[in-house]
């Protein structure tokens, strides 16, 4: 790790004001869980670390009329006890379940995850995160069990957050505040897939920090994650499908299918997303969405494995969205 | 020559007894200090280079900003110029400094330039390793091609088992501080008493002036019996920096990397049987790497394969394919789990061939092992355990989206107790001292010899002082093979019967019979079927005046089948329950049921606590585990504990263990247990896969990738 300062402000305007305006100026810091290992691996080498978990203002779930507002700061695991989270997004619950181990739950926060980096291996031994090497992709040629099912390159990572594709389906908004104001910008818009090695992967600028989620009412809208794990304890999810269905009595009146860890950013599968609209979701409606979700795959030498764990789990996330 | 036998198992009081480990408590609460945990005034902390090119030779290094770096004390080139290295994480160089962040900067701060050399990284395709694959013996027996011929049934398979890492939670390394003229050593190794030799020897200094202390290790698993090139590196710079202690520890990455491997094992395998079940011919090609210098052929066919009454009809053709990868070390069970893989492996596949329920096949050739009613007795424990008359269905009957499966992994070990003298002091406040230059690897080594000793001397576990993990004690072997357990408890006896003797003839007078009248027994001494004549255990010692009794007791492997104090020759066998989701290739582990006889149990909890270790690895082996190799810059990917997956609790269902306690198996002597639960489950869990969807999946660990696509072929 490289030697740094480091701050600890108490107001998100004095924390603005201590970033800078290119990355490796500053590093926010929040449950830490990602960045330090970032930093011992001198993946991340920022100048000033700057803790923002003793900021009141990004603290706290609250319901507002529009939805809920949940604060960047706030841990996995205040959110998976939060009542007003477990009545109205179960999708958010079942996907915060899968992060990781009681540890990490505890110390990490909705913010960090929505911000964390890929875990791509060869990302996290120092290739870069387009791992390009003599002009090809190390992920190409290499070990892609793990990669992206969806994605024409360059980047071959996939996106590591959990509640990304949930929160899509929600149809949600983050924050973002810099010295000179904040702008909300949709979740979906929040993940980018880089184009280049100076460019990152989520929308966030250097000079600018995730405040709050803004997660609109799901008041009549089933919703459901589902995660395929190779094992329970301490893992990734290999593929998930979140599903937000806003129902007309017992058909979709108009779906959202947002599929995680099979591209460099949550994966909207518009195509089931229509083809669901007017329909009643039953095993074979489900199995029909599943095969539709798939249509675009583009599996590299070792993933293809992933195709069917899509279909599979778009299937399983709509049959639990509508189980009574 | 004095009585040193086992007491009958109705006479015994400690020994046999489910006595929690003494150190549990200060494992558990996390007082018992490990040597990672040895910090010491003044101490200095060390951070090894290592090299990030698979093969490459060094050009030129310049280690001149890394000295002027803050806080360093020390810098040492450990690969000069011209050095040809053989895999990634080779070591380069090494920095001592203040704090270890100041040794972390400076290394990244040595300038070395390579030049680049092809490598070979992954042996999974044979015909992609060109010239590295190596021919490495040929045998055969009978006459293959007939056998063959006249089979009813021959079932051809391709089997693979691949590199896993020890991945020991403590990594590798020590602490040394080395002024010149003594040495100081804490090192985490499984040879307290002979890890200086190999220290003293690369650094051409006397080993009698090295200390090794050691209380507690974090796993080892046959991967820490030698200094290795960090301790010896950790010394050097010690020396450098004036005799400061240096703390060198490896971190994650370079753990899963360079400190330790099993060698993998694949091969295409030809079985043949008759229409009953009796196996008639083997034929294999097979293939193996444990890096650089290549691998070795496992013992298959395994078990079956009894000298003249083994499989008759065999050939067997190896390769040893050479990898730029670090060399494998010993791994719980060298080379067993993939002999009884692929064996097994390839029984049931036979036994599907054959419509037999593969249970009929093992049981129709025990005669082909060298236990067969032990064999066939286990068996059917396992079997009824498992309820698997009720349970197990063939493959082709396998339906549904959740599908359950039963399979069957066999094991054998030897076992015999290593070379260990044991050292018992009784002082004249009553107080006893045992020591051993031993270890305890988790494995209850400990509470093993204070439960010997205790027996033997007619006292509570509790009054036995055990001291272990000291050069500076009687000389003991390295825990390896499960030899520790058969050698220090025949040592303990041995010791502890001799003091006691001593004890008896000053006692003797004042109880007024022949000391060979008397014995110990409840905390006294008593006579010998004369209970009421007795004097208590504090009052006999007081008897010896000034003077401590002290006295040794040595197991020496030669001799030892003679006294039948420990034995060897262990065998077990594993069944596996999983439920496989066909859709998703998730599988889940029900149970484990593991039978195995380990020859007389001196704690029947610690020995069933490991064999749930064991098991818990075969899983892991079965499951998750696999090193992974990047093709194109020959480095490990998932050096980390991240990607490099363990199972967690969730992920290790019921586990059943029966130990074969007997006065049958108790005669035997003591057997170590370490290793033999080890082999048998990864087999069993692949089989009950296979029993489950129907088909092999060819390639452990059964990873939902490899399920699903081995569930595509049979469809395609
Ligand atoms: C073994 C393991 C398994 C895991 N499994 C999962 C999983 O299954 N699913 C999943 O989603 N996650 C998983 N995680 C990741 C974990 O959820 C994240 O590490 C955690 O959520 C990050 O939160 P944090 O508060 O610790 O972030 P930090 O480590 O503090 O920060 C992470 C990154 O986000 C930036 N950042 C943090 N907060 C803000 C903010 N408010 N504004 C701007 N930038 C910010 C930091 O600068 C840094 O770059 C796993 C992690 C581990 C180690």
């Amino acid at each position: 790790m490289q030697a740094f300062e480091y701050a600890s402000p108490k107001t998100l305007k004095e924390a603005v004001a201590l970033l800078g305006t290119r990355w490796g100026e500053a590093d926010v810091l929040a449950g830490g869980t990602d960045l330090i290992s970032l930093m011992k691996d001198y993946l991340h080498t920022p100048k000033r670390v700057v803790n923002v978990k003793g900021i009141k203002e990004l603290a706290g779930i609250s319901k507002t009329g529009a939805g809920l507002r949940i604060g960047a700061i706030v841990t996995v695991d205040e959110l998976l006890n939060n009542s007003a989270v477990r009545a109205e997004y179960p999708s958010l619950i079942q996907a915060a379940r899968g992060i990781a181990s009681p540890q990490i739950r505890n110390m990490g926060t909705i913010g960090g995850d929505l911000c964390q980096r890929p875990r791509c291996w060869y990302f996290r031994t120092g290739n870069g995160l387009l791992a390009m090497k003599d002009g090809k992709s190390l992920v190409v040629s290499g070990d892609n069990r793990y990669h992206a099912i969806f994605s024409s390159g360059p980047a071959y990572f996939v996106s590591a957050s959990s509640f990304g594709p949930p929160l899509i389906a929600l149809g949600a908004k983050v924050k973002l505040t810099s010295a000179t104001g904040s702008r909300e910008v949709e979740v979906a818009k929040f993940f980018v897939t880089p184009q280049n090695e100076s460019s990152r992967e989520i929308a966030l600028l250097p000079n600018e920090i995730l405040t709050e989620i803004l997660v609109p009412s799901a008041q009549g809208v089933k919703n459901a994650t589902y995660e395929v794990r190779h094992k329970d304890a301490l893992d990734w999810p290999l593929v998930t499908a979140s599903v937000a269905l806003k129902m007309k009595g017992n058909t979709v009146e108009s779906a959202k299918v947002v599929l995680g860890h099979v591209a460099p950013t949550p994966y909207v599968a518009a195509a089931v997303e229509r083809a669901l609209a007017g329909k009643t979701i039953n095993e074979s409606a489900a199995e029909a969405a599943g095969e539709a979700a798939v249509e675009n795959a583009k599996p590299l030498s070792e993933n293809g494995y992933k195709v069917q764990l899509v279909k599979v789990a778009v299937k399983r996330a709509l049959l639990e969205a509508v189980k009574a | 020559m004095p009585e040193y036998s086992w007491p009958p198992m109705d006479k015994r009081r400690v020994i046999g007894k489910r006595i929690s480990r003494l150190d549990g408590i200060a494992k558990a609460s996390g007082r018992a200090k490990y040597s990672s945990d040895t910090n010491l005034p003044n101490m200095l902390y060390g951070v090894l280079l290592t090299c990030p090119h698979a093969h490459a030779t060094v050009k030129s290094i310049d280690t001149s900003a890394a000295e002027k770096s803050p806080g360093v004390k020390a810098v040492r080139v450990i690969a000069p110029a011209g050095t040809e290295i053989q895999w990634a994480g080779w070591e380069v160089a090494a920095v001592a400094a203040e704090t270890e962040q100041q040794a972390r900067d400076a290394v990244r701060k040595i300038k070395v330039e390579y030049e680049v050399l092809p490598h070979v990284v992954r042996e999974e395709k044979l015909e992609e390793v060109g010239t590295r694959a190596k021919p490495s013996g040929e045998r055969e027996t009978g006459d293959p091609d007939a056998a063959f011929k006249e089979a009813d049934a021959v079932s051809e398979g391709h089997y693979g088992i691949p590199v896993l890492a020890h991945c020991c939670l403590e990594p590798h390394g020590q602490v040394i501080a080395w002024d010149g003229k003594k040495l100081q050593y804490w090192p985490s190794t499984q040879n307290v008493s002979g890890i200086a030799a190999d220290l003293g020897r690369a650094l051409e200094f006397p080993a009698a002036q090295i200390t090794v202390e050691m209380d507690h290790i974090g796993g080892g698993f046959g991967s820490k019996f030698n200094a290795d090139r960090w301790g010896v590196e950790c010394a050097h710079l010690s020396r450098a920096a004036g005799g400061r202690p240096v703390k060198l520890y490896l971190d994650r990455a370079t753990e899963v990397t360079i400190a330790g491997v099993r060698p993998s094992a694949f091969a295409k395998i030809k079985i043949a049987g008759k229409k009953d079940g009796t196996i008639t011919a083997w034929e294999s090609e097979s293939w193996a790497s444990g890096g650089i210098a290549g691998g070795g052929l496992p013992p298959i066919p395994y078990v079956f394969a009894a000298p003249r009454t083994g499989i008759p009809n065999q050939r067997l053709k190896h390769m040893a394919v050479s990898l730029n990868t670090a060399p494998q070390r010993a791994w719980r069970a060298p080379n067993n789990q993939q002999a009884c893989f692929l064996t097994c492996a390839a029984i049931e596949d036979l036994a599907d061939k054959l419509n037999m329920d593969p249970l009929d096949v093992y049981l129709k050739n025990v005669d082909k092992t060298a236990r067969p009613e032990t064999y066939a007795s286990q068996l059917k424990k396992a079997a009824e355990l498992a309820e698997w008359k009720k349970l197990w269905r063939p493959r082709k009957e396998a339906k549904g989206t959740l599908r359950r499966g039963l399979g069957i992994g066999i094991n054998t070990w030897g076992g015999a107790g290593h070379q260990s003298t044991c050292l018992t002091k009784i002082h004249p406040d009553g107080t006893v001292e045992v020591e051993l230059g031993s270890q305890d690897l988790g494995s209850g080594t400990r509470t093993v010899i204070a439960q010997v000793a205790a027996e033997t001397l007619g006292l509570p576990v509790d009054a036995i002082k055990v001291k272990i993990g000291r050069n500076s004690y009687p000389n003991s072997g390295a825990s390896g093979g499960s030899t520790t357990v058969g050698g220090v408890s025949s040592s303990t006896r041995k010791a502890a019967v001799n003091a006691l003797e001593k004890l008896f003839a000053v006692v003797a007078p004042a109880l007024g019979v022949p000391a060979e009248q008397l014995e110990a027994a409840d905390g006294r001494i008593q006579v010998k079927g004369n209970p009421a004549k007795a004097m208590p255990w504090k009052a006999a010692c007081q008897k010896l005046g000034v003077n401590s009794i002290s006295a040794d007791g040595e197991n020496i492997p030669k001799v030892a089948p003679k006294e039948g104090l420990n034995s060897q020759g262990a065998s077990g066998v594993q069944i596996a329950d999983v439920t496989v989701d066909v859709e998703t290739g998730v599988v889940k582990m029900n149970r484990l049921i593991a039978v195995q006889d380990c020859g007389l149990i001196i704690n029947p909890k610690l020995a069933e606590s490991q064999i749930y270790g064991a098991c818990i690895m075969s899983i892991c082996g079965a499951l998750m585990e696999e090193r992974i190799m990047d093709p194109t810059t020959g480095r490990v990917l998932n050096a980390d504990m991240e990607f490099y997956k363990l199972a967690g609790i969730k992920d290790i269902g019921e586990i059943i263990v029966h130990l074969d306690i007997s006065p049958e198996h108790d005669q035997k002597g003591v057997i170590g247990l370490g290793e033999p639960p080890a082999v048998g489950g990864i087999a069993a869990i692949a089989n009950a896969v296979a029993n489950a969807i129907g088909v092999r999946v060819p390639m452990v660990p059964l990873t939902p990738n490899r399920v699903l696509s081995a569930l595509q072929r049979r469809m395609a």
